[in-house]
């Protein structure tokens, strides 16, 4: 099943390097909560990444996970742009984890009612792990908004026109959503898309956030065809530093 | 069905009462909820077991301290399992288990039947005085499963043990 297969890899190379993104903040966060927060959440993300990857490796007899998050260059990834953008300041990071757990949570609640029950069974274990993810970002957008000052409202709202292009490019159709919708493993990006531009309007604006309205050609697309960010190559060149060391190691 | 190890159920599940979990080492994997069965075979043992969290990074310990545990009881054959039939929340910790947990001066996760609640996760009872005028300082603690809190009352900080569905 090409599209189940496909449809999951997108969503564990997602976690990976979002998690990368995260773990970024260990040692440098702005508050030591924030760097336990964060480093707690890469945790986690990178967590569901392995276990996504064993679906396809027990299932789809794909290798390993180790193998499949170190072993791949970079357009072998199916992330999307916006988890590869640079960790930026605290509010570009913020932003954008409120915008990916947000979606991230209206998708494992959709899988957690998957026909492809490894999956469903995953999602429905994930999202309760992900409840803690949207709560930090809501607690903190609200910090920084309406109990901000005008310095950090302004950098929220600078994050947020500057992210959603990229966020947009989450819901990149794949070849397969027919097959998807169909089968009822999952309901589609756009369903999604939909579900999720719909909750951020109306919390951002409780937030007095403006959302811009975004044109179609505007939406950073590519990543799900593996058209990537440099900035992916140089991560997972990091990433997987001191693996190419020495592949056959037993840890 | 006859076994030739002359062993029952319930003296493995004794025994898993003495593996505790690496991270709170006062509570054992069976009230941490992690045991979801044993099989005991002609020649050998399988323990069921799943983790609390997917990212829980002592999965592998545990599975080593469960098979070294049994058999320095004398069970010669162990294999631990992941059971995936089983998703643990944190309403699977037994009533013993949160009293453990309250003496080792963790709040407890409240009970949740599914769905838990941002108050559910705000709103702690402060496991050294008790009261439940208290305040969560952060979501995230030393390990996944646990946040940070502050009580009024006595004014400890403390952690708790996190409710998760």
């Amino acid at each position: 099943m090409e599209s189940v297969k496909d449809l999951i890899l997108r969503m564990a190379d997602d976690a990976l390097i979002i998690g990368h993104r995260n773990s970024e903040w260990t040692g440098i966060g702005p508050m030591l909560e924030e760097d336990i927060s964060f480093s707690s959440m890469a945790q986690d993300k990178i967590g569901h990444a392995q276990a996504l990857y064993n679906i396809l490796h027990e299932q789809f007899n794909m290798e390993v996970p180790d193998f499949i998050a170190f072993r791949r260059n970079a357009s072998d990834f199916k992330s999307c742009q916006f988890v590869e953008l640079p960790i930026g300041d605290y509010a570009f990071t913020l932003v954008r984890h409120y915008l990916f757990d947000h979606a991230e949570s209206f998708r494992y609640n959709y899988l957690s009612n998957s026909t492809f029950l490894p999956l469903k069974s995953l999602a429905t274990k994930f999202k309760g792990e992900i409840k803690y993810h949207t709560l930090h970002a809501d607690i903190w957008m609200k910090s920084l908004t309406l109990n901000g000052n005008e310095e950090s409202k302004l950098r929220i709202q600078s994050a947020v026109d500057e992210l959603l292009p990229y966020a947009m490019g989450m819901f990149e159709l794949g070849n397969y959503e027919s097959d998807l919708i169909d089968n009822g493993i999952f309901v589609g990006e756009l369903a999604l898309q939909n579900k999720w531009h719909s909750f951020i309007t109306e919390s951002l604006n409780s937030f007095n956030i403006k959302v811009p309205v975004i044109k179609e050609g505007e939406i950073k697309l590519g990543g799900r065809r593996g058209y990537h960010l440099t900035e992916l190559e140089n991560l997972i060149n990091e990433m997987t530093e001191v693996i190419r060391t020495d592949y056959t190691t037993e840890w | 069905m006859v076994n030739h190890l002359n062993i029952n159920k319930e003296y493995v599940l004794s025994l898993l009462e003495k593996v505790m979990d690496p991270e709170i080492p006062v509570i054992s994997v069976i009230d941490m909820g992690m045991i979801t069965d044993v099989l005991i075979n002609d020649n050998n043992v399988v323990v069921k077991m799943i983790p609390t969290f997917t990212a829980c990074p002592a999965i592998q310990l545990i599975q080593s301290n469960i098979k070294l545990n049994l058999e320095q009881h004398g069970i010669p054959s162990v294999s631990v399992v992941l059971d995936k039939d089983v998703l643990w929340n944190s309403d699977r910790v037994t009533e013993k288990g949160k009293i453990l947990l309250e003496d080792f001066k963790l709040g407890t996760p409240i009970k949740h039947n599914g769905i838990v609640t941002d108050d559910m996760i705000m709103n702690s009872v402060c496991p050294y005085c008790g009261s439940d005028n208290t305040t969560i300082n952060a979501l995230f603690g030393s390990t996944l499963c646990r946040s940070l809190h502050f009580c009024y009352n006595c004014k400890n900080k403390f952690e708790r043990f996190k409710p998760v569905a």
